[in-house]
């Protein structure tokens, strides 16, 4: 064969390869490559986004975060808070065409709490047996009140999937999940794609407008990027804040951004452990807070996206205390404090991850803290090893974040309770213990805030953590994709997408 | 010696290589700081699933008891499954490795058909500005980074004129054409790289093989410059040029890691940097094990191809 023959040939295979048929594709970038999917052992966030797709909820919330039924029609409390009536919607079907009843319920809520490593079970652990009412009624039974429950269901605790594909799958449930959720699983190519197709029997089927979704991992912020510019991708996830200006730049994509849920924070050792001296007197404590300016580290790290928080809720979240703002930085009061509590040149350690945020924080607030007179070393230590600190007691202050939960009760509860799982400082005040768990038992929203509200006001003057920002959830998305609602949890709803 | 007498000394010599090659990996892994089963718990806290992690990998286990259940079950052919998704690793090494062995043929032939001709007229033309500018493009091969390569050349052909796509994979059983235009930008970028080793290489044998007595004596003849070129000197001096190629047809099979990123090409190193990040030992032994094999076999066929094109080391 000649040479031009192999050009043509190549030539003619090119064109061969253009654009798929008239079926409406919606292609989503992926920060990186999904966990197990499986509702009951599923980690990784990205997972949650490919969920979406596949697999409804019994709950679902608002982009303002209040809790609507999905799978389910109405709850209702009982009066002592120990039992809830879930009712369940009618003419659900399973991606296998098997019937989503009480029965169904009832074996998924088990699967969660029996299946050894579950995720699930500390989310709704206190559910201690299930009743099925009848075909499309279930009642569960807890150990204790927790009005945070229904949050639970919002997420991976209330997924549901077909009892029949769960038995017969066993442990390899993940490589063909079948749920009742608008798109059913096609295939899955490791760190390549994982591709949906609609379900036609859905029962929500009039708000599905897709035939078919691809969730695409790609690591590299720049080539998503560049993969959305180019048309290959028409949706994307949490952009990072430096990409903002590409996207904005181009007419023909756009950007939503929301408030998240979760926040960035330092906790402090309060008392666990001999490095607990340093911060064990809270006026020192406060002297930190005070010596911090979050606007500043805001604006220039990072380009005045994200937003400056003190509680642990957003502003924006109907649950902020309006009366405990963030305050202004004051050095002068700083110095102050500490000179009272007999620490005027304080010094200490904070240990950060190596990843950009937080170490360009970092260095900001090491210059802020130094001018109030306090000495601040920056420790660089990777993740999973300073968490193992954090929990010893091996610090003095570190570096984290928490992804944040609906339910304002996931933001407080295990952090700052005595005996939390999370409470790495040891903080304890039984006032605040008292408060939140009267928190978790009281289902009106109203209530619930008044008890949160004089929670922060004691945590605003005890500062267990310092509480610094909120992310704004960024999607980057074609100018083709119509109806998108960002929501505060990042997870992109496909009901009512369309693509033009 | 026979041929077949050297091929099974060195198969022999293989194993205890491959055997250090496992204990190195796992030592390494080992050394890594974080606990594996806390990094796959992430956010949760549970004692009981930290334990339930522990014990469903193994991790409780002293370090040597690990290491032989691991050996052990490599030695029955189970890799095991992916701590992070479940799917066994010998799934995701035989989905991954046909990825790759495309990117490394693909990236290979731009780089010998880029690289050699680069060689061979730099050399013939040593001096001349064609030599300057070769050995320019040679250097730029080498030296330019590859993910800096690749983000130009996505916002060149698929944002700017969009004629190719950014990302992604089409493997060619589903469309050969798709494949192709999704394989060229990676391949192009680390046959860029081969070629500039290559063409060095070439360069530098060319010109020892051209200053030697027998081309002299074939000038000297009347043989043409160009017959001189290709086939007096060319032969002789692609010995080393094929040890060198095995060598960097190793290479990319072990998986071209920043390449694959960019590119969000599912191949080998893809796996190996995403089995790192989330402490997915089982992924991650298991990909390096293989790698290694792949390269120790490659490098006894560069051998092989050696003994026979030079009639010197057969005796």
């Amino acid at each position: 064969m000649s040479w031009q023959r192999i050009v043509m040939a190549a030539a003619a295979l090119l064109l061969i390869a253009g654009p798929a048929g008239a079926q409406s594709v919606l292609r989503i970038g992926l920060n990186d490559d999904p966990d197990a999917l499986d509702p009951t052992i599923s980690r990784a966030y990205t997972g949650r986004l490919v969920f979406a797709g596949l697999c409804d909820k019994l709950f679902d919330v608002t982009p303002d975060l209040k809790i609507v039924p999905q799978l389910a029609t109405g709850y209702e409390w009982a009066a002592d808070g120990l039992s809830i009536v879930i009712k369940l919607r009618p003419g659900v079907k399973f991606q296998d065409g098997e019937p989503m009843n009480a029965e169904a319920v009832r074996f998924n809520i088990e699967r969660h709490l029996n299946t050894p490593g579950s995720f699930r079970k500390s989310e709704i652990g206190e559910i201690k047996s299930v009743d099925v009412v009848d075909d499309l009624t279930v009642r569960f039974h807890l150990s204790k009140p927790l009005v945070p429950l229904l949050a639970a269901l919002t997420d991976r605790a209330g997924m549901m999937i077909s009892p029949k594909a769960a038995k017969a799958l066993g442990d390899k449930f993940t490589t063909k999940p079948v749920c009742a959720g608008p798109f059913k699983f096609v295939e899955r190519v490791a760190q390549g794609k994982i591709v949906l197709e609609r379900f036609p029997d859905y029962w929500n089927k009039a708000s599905i407008h897709l035939d078919r979704v691809e969730f695409v991992p790609i690591t590299d912020s720049a080539s998503r990027v560049a993969s959305l510019r180019s048309g290959d991708l028409q949706m994307i996830e949490r952009v990072s804040p430096s990409d903002l200006a590409q996207l904005r730049a181009d007419s023909r994509l756009r950007v939503a951004g929301v408030a998240e849920l979760g926040y960035q924070q330092i906790p402090l050792n309060v008392a666990n452990g001999p490095k607990s001296k340093t911060f064990a007197d809270f006026r020192v404590r406060q002297a930190l807070d005070l010596a911090i300016d979050r606007e500043t580290i805001i604006k220039t790290v990072f380009n005045g996206e994200y937003i400056p928080g003190n509680q642990f809720v957003s502003p924006s979240s109907p649950y902020y205390d309006t009366k405990v703002p963030v305050r202004k930085r004051d050095v002068a009061r700083a110095k102050q404090l500490l000179r009272e509590a007999g620490q005027p040149a304080l010094s200490f350690t904070l240990i950060v991850p190596p990843e950009r945020d937080r170490q360009e924080a970092a260095l900001i607030i090491q210059s802020m803290l130094a001018e109030a007179g306090i000495t601040m070393t920056i420790q660089t230590q990777e993740n999973v090893t300073m968490l193992q600190a954090g929990r010893r007691g091996d610090f003095e202050a570190y570096f984290t974040f928490w992804s944040g939960r609906p339910d304002p009760d996931g933001n407080i509860f295990t952090f700052t309770t005595c005996n939390g799982a999370q409470n790495d400082s040891h903080y304890c005040n039984p006032e605040v213990d008292t408060l939140l768990t009267k928190a978790r038992e009281t289902p009106s929203p109203a209530e619930r805030k008044k008890l949160y509200d004089r929670a922060t006001e004691i945590m605003v003057r005890e500062v267990p953590r310092i509480l610094l920002w909120h992310r704004r959830v960024f999607t980057g998305y074609s100018a083709r994709v119509r109806g998108f609602t960002p929501y505060p949890d990042g997870i992109i709803r496909l009901q009512g997408l369309k693509l033009e | 010696m026979r041929l077949w007498l050297y091929v099974l000394q060195r198969l022999v010599v293989l194993v205890p290589t491959l055997l250090c090659v496992s204990l190195f990996t796992f030592g390494l892994q080992q050394l890594l700081p974080g606990d594996a089963a806390l990094a796959l718990a992430g956010e949760e806290h549970d004692p009981a699933v930290v334990a339930a992690i522990r014990a469903r990998y193994h991790l409780d286990q002293p370090m040597p008891v690990q290491y032989g259940i691991w050996i052990g079950n490599i030695l029955r052919g189970d890799f095991g499954e992916s701590l992070r998704n479940r799917i066994p690793v010998a799934e995701l090494i035989a989905s991954k490795l046909p990825v790759t062995i495309e990117l490394a043929l693909c990236s290979m032939l731009i780089g010998l058909l880029i690289g050699i001709p680069a060689g061979i007229v730099s050399a013939a033309r040593r001096g001349t500005p064609l030599d300057v500018g070769a050995n320019f493009l040679a250097l730029s091969g080498l030296s330019v980074p590859h993910f800096w390569l690749g983000i130009m050349l996505i916002l060149l052909f698929a944002v700017r004129l969009g004629w190719l796509p950014a990302s992604g994979y089409v493997p060619p059983w589903e469309s050969l054409g798709r494949n192709l235009t999704t394989i060229a930008l990676p391949s192009f970028v680390l046959g860029t790289g081969v070629a500039g080793v290559l063409m060095r290489h070439t360069r530098s044998a060319m010109l020892q093989t051209l200053d030697a007595d027998y081309v002299r004596t074939a000038r000297a003849k009347g043989v043409l410059e160009r017959v001189v070129v290709l086939k007096h000197a060319l032969r002789n001096a692609l010995i080393p040029v094929i040890t060198l190629g095995a060598i960097e047809f190793g290479r990319l099979l072990s998986g071209a890691v920043l390449t694959e990123q960019i590119f969000a090409i599912p191949g080998f190193g893809k796996l190996l940097v995403d089995g790192v990040f989330n402490r997915d030992y089982a992924v991650v032994q298991a990909v390096v094990l293989v790698s290694a094999s792949l390269f120790v076999l490659l490098n006894l066929l560069a051998d092989v191809l050696y003994f026979l094109v030079n009639p010197r080391l057969r005796g």
